[in-house]
């Protein structure tokens, strides 16, 4: 009974105030859509970084020279086509490796030009990697064998070079040196803002010559399933650093790019969402800020009700309900907001949104708990009014 | 009987920048369930400071008070609203109705207190109100009635939790002499029919004559203390 008239009177003092309490809770719908909107942004990034990873193909697993370490500097590969044998017999499957030798190259046609990733690679990467090639077809083992001047355009380079026109059975030119198109990648869009239809794929073999080096940058393995994926990895590290003694080898699974990537999101997300959880601690001074005032305001109330046998504890419940009632509709005002927000961004940008349940019932916590923290204090004023001088103030 | 309230050398020290002020400087008296008591005295002579004391609002720096038997030194902020509630109804000067809420909802307030259901308190409130004669300003806020009718309002919501003891300071204060009339006979009535313990502060020589107790305070103190002659068979409770 007592605590169903602190219920009404809480809500009638919030309803008394339309304007005043609309712009308390201000500060708590602005934190509370900051955190919900920053959590989505964090969370849709994150799941699309985990689908295209995950897109690449299963039970991949890359096999790089140095450690995977955010504190070293990468180290320059002593990999050639030696080692390239040594693991596809550790392997045991030709079909299961892949390699790459990397360069940034102009390609031209004609009076086109685009700047691309040019990818010195095997037949194999299709069998490696879910890469669909749209037009034409992927690189032959003759031409790997043979190193044959062809190349599999990525669907940005075909666009640039030859717009809407077929560019199979096309010449371009990488670095200087003709070559001839035999497929284009389908699309597959971007990527943690890297174009991923600007690669050029050519045989290995040309590559080597083309950039005068025997070096391989990184192999791609992919192991029959995930269970054997640890102990052939640490296989082909075994069989790498035997023939490089000075070097370190890694290999790291998918679930680990996965892992970490994820734990720099999620870190990112969490920072994000903090900071914006400080504007729900200014929200929450206001909310005490405006308490207080309403307590000295309602004084004379006070001091009646008190008159008439309200203990306390009474009072007191009946701000901290006031201030818990304008924290909490501040906080489902802004989580209304905060999902909108979400939704039209998703809808109406590329940037991925995804609206998590935890964030709601986070940010309908958290503004509940601004509510208690920030009202405790004005309440425990109201609680402790001498009703005598309560009932005198004018 | 016990008395409804016994006061023993009573004192009120307020600290004022330092200095202590002696607003009571030890009053001793009994208040007889059913008396009806005027205390009248010059401005800032305690008698506020006294009733407040009564009531339950504020404890004596000195002395021993009792209300309804209980020694109000052994009690605390909660406890002594309890005793408030059950024991006590104010009747002040300004009135202090809640706005925006109604007269029936004003006069069920001590009831909330009690936890009283809803529907229990507004019976009740009506009953009360329309005791008072405003059975027909049920759900008039306090802005649509005229001083007199909030007065009675204020009554009303002192009686509804059957007190021992009504105390009012100048009620008709803010009145006009009809209304301040009318509030007085209500409160008088009430004290004669339904036997409730009447102090009230008054200025006004008539209204204090017509009880039959006077109370003179002066810088403090109890200056007299004026009984009227028991008029037998009137009577119902013992004179101290
Ligand atoms: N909170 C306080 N702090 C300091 N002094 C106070 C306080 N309250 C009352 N007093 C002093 O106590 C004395 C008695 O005050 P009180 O209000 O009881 O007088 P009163 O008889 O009711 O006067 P009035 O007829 O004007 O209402 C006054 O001198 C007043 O200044
Ligand atoms: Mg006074």
């Amino acid at each position: 009974m007592r605590l169903a008239e602190a219920w009404r009177v809480a809500s009638a003092a919030l309803r008394a105030n339309r304007l005043r309490s609309g712009l308390t809770m201000l500060g708590m719908i602005i934190g509370v859509a900051a955190v919900v909107v920053l959590v989505a942004l964090g969370t849709g990034t994150k799941n699309e970084v985990e689908s295209q990873v995950e897109g690449l193909g299963a039970n991949l697993m890359f096999v790089v020279p140095g450690k995977v370490d955010f504190n070293s500097a990468p180290t320059a590969s002593p990999l050639d086509n030696t080692d390239l044998n040594d693991v596809v017999r550790v392997v045991g499957d030709r079909d299961r490796v892949a390699v790459t030798l990397t360069s940034g190259e102009t390609v031209r046609a004609g009076r086109n030009s685009a700047f691309t990733t040019v990818l010195g690679v095997m037949e194999t990467t299709p069998k490696v990697f879910v890469r669909t090639v749209a037009a034409g077809s992927y690189l032959t083992r003759a031409d790997v064998d043979t190193g044959r001047r062809v190349a599999v355009l990525g669907d940005g380079v075909a666009r640039k070079l030859f717009g809407e026109r077929s560019a199979v059975g096309q010449q371009i030119s990488i670095a200087g040196v003709r070559f001839r198109v035999v497929g284009v990648f389908a699309p597959l869009g971007q990527s943690l803002g890297v174009d991923r239809d600007s690669e050029v794929h050519i045989p290995i073999s040309t590559a080597q010559r083309l950039f005068a080096t025997n070096r391989i940058d990184a192999f791609a393995i992919k192991a029959p399933d995930n269970d054997t994926i640890g102990t052939l990895g640490d296989r082909v590290v075994a069989e790498l650093h035997k023939r490089h003694p000075d070097t370190e080898f890694s290999a790291v699974t998918q679930d680990q790019i996965l892992g970490v990537l994820g734990d720099i999101l999620g870190v990112l997300t969490t920072v994000l969402a903090a900071i914006a959880g400080i504007s729900l601690l200014v929200g929450g001074v206001g909310v005490s800020n405006i308490m207080l005032v309403s307590v000295r305001e309602r004084t004379k109330e006070i001091g009646l009700r008190k008159a008439v046998g309200a203990k306390p504890r009474d009072i007191g419940i009946q701000f901290l309900l006031e201030a818990v009632l304008l924290t909490t509709i501040g906080g489902i005002l802004g989580a209304v907001l905060g999902v909108t927000a979400s939704l039209v961004t998703a809808a109406l940008s590329p940037v991925p949104a995804t609206v998590t349940w935890w964030s709601l019932a986070l940010a309908f916590g958290v503004s509940a708990g601004v509510g208690i923290i920030f009202g405790v204090v004005p309440a425990q004023r109201a609680g402790k009014l001498d009703p005598v001088v309560a009932l005198r103030t004018e | 009987m016990t008395p409804a309230i016994e006061a023993i050398d009573v004192r009120r020290a307020y600290q004022l920048e330092g200095l202590e002020v002696q607003a009571l400087r030890g009053v001793s008296f009994t208040i007889e369930p059913g008396a009806h008591v005027a205390v009248v005295g010059p401005s800032g002579s305690g008698k506020s400071t006294l009733m407040h004391l009564i009531g339950g609002l504020d404890r004596p720096t000195g002395g021993r008070l009792l209300i309804d038997g209980r020694d109000v030194a052994g009690l605390g902020p909660a406890e002594l609203a309890t005793l408030r509630n059950e024991t006590i109804g104010f009747v002040f000067q300004s009135f202090h109705l809640l706005a925006r809420t109604s007269a029936v909802d004003n006069v069920a307030l001590p009831l909330v207190y009690r936890g009283l259901g809803a529907k229990a308190r507004r019976e009740k409130a009506r009953a009360v109100l329309e005791r008072v004669g405003l059975g027909h300003r049920l759900d008039h806020r306090p802005n649509q009635l005229s001083g007199g009718e909030q007065q009675r309002v204020a009554i009303a919501r002192a009686l509804v939790t059957d007190p021992a003891v009504l105390l009012a300071d100048e009620p008709t204060g803010n009145l006009d002499t009809a209304n301040g009339q009318a509030v007085l006979e209500l409160l008088e009535q009430l004290n004669r029919e339904a036997g409730v313990a009447l102090v009230m502060v008054t200025h006004d020589r008539e209204v204090a004559a017509r009880a039959r107790r006077r109370i003179h305070m002066r810088d403090g103190v109890i200056e007299q203390d004026e009984s009227d002659a028991p008029e037998t068979g009137d009577e119902i409770w013992e004179r101290p």
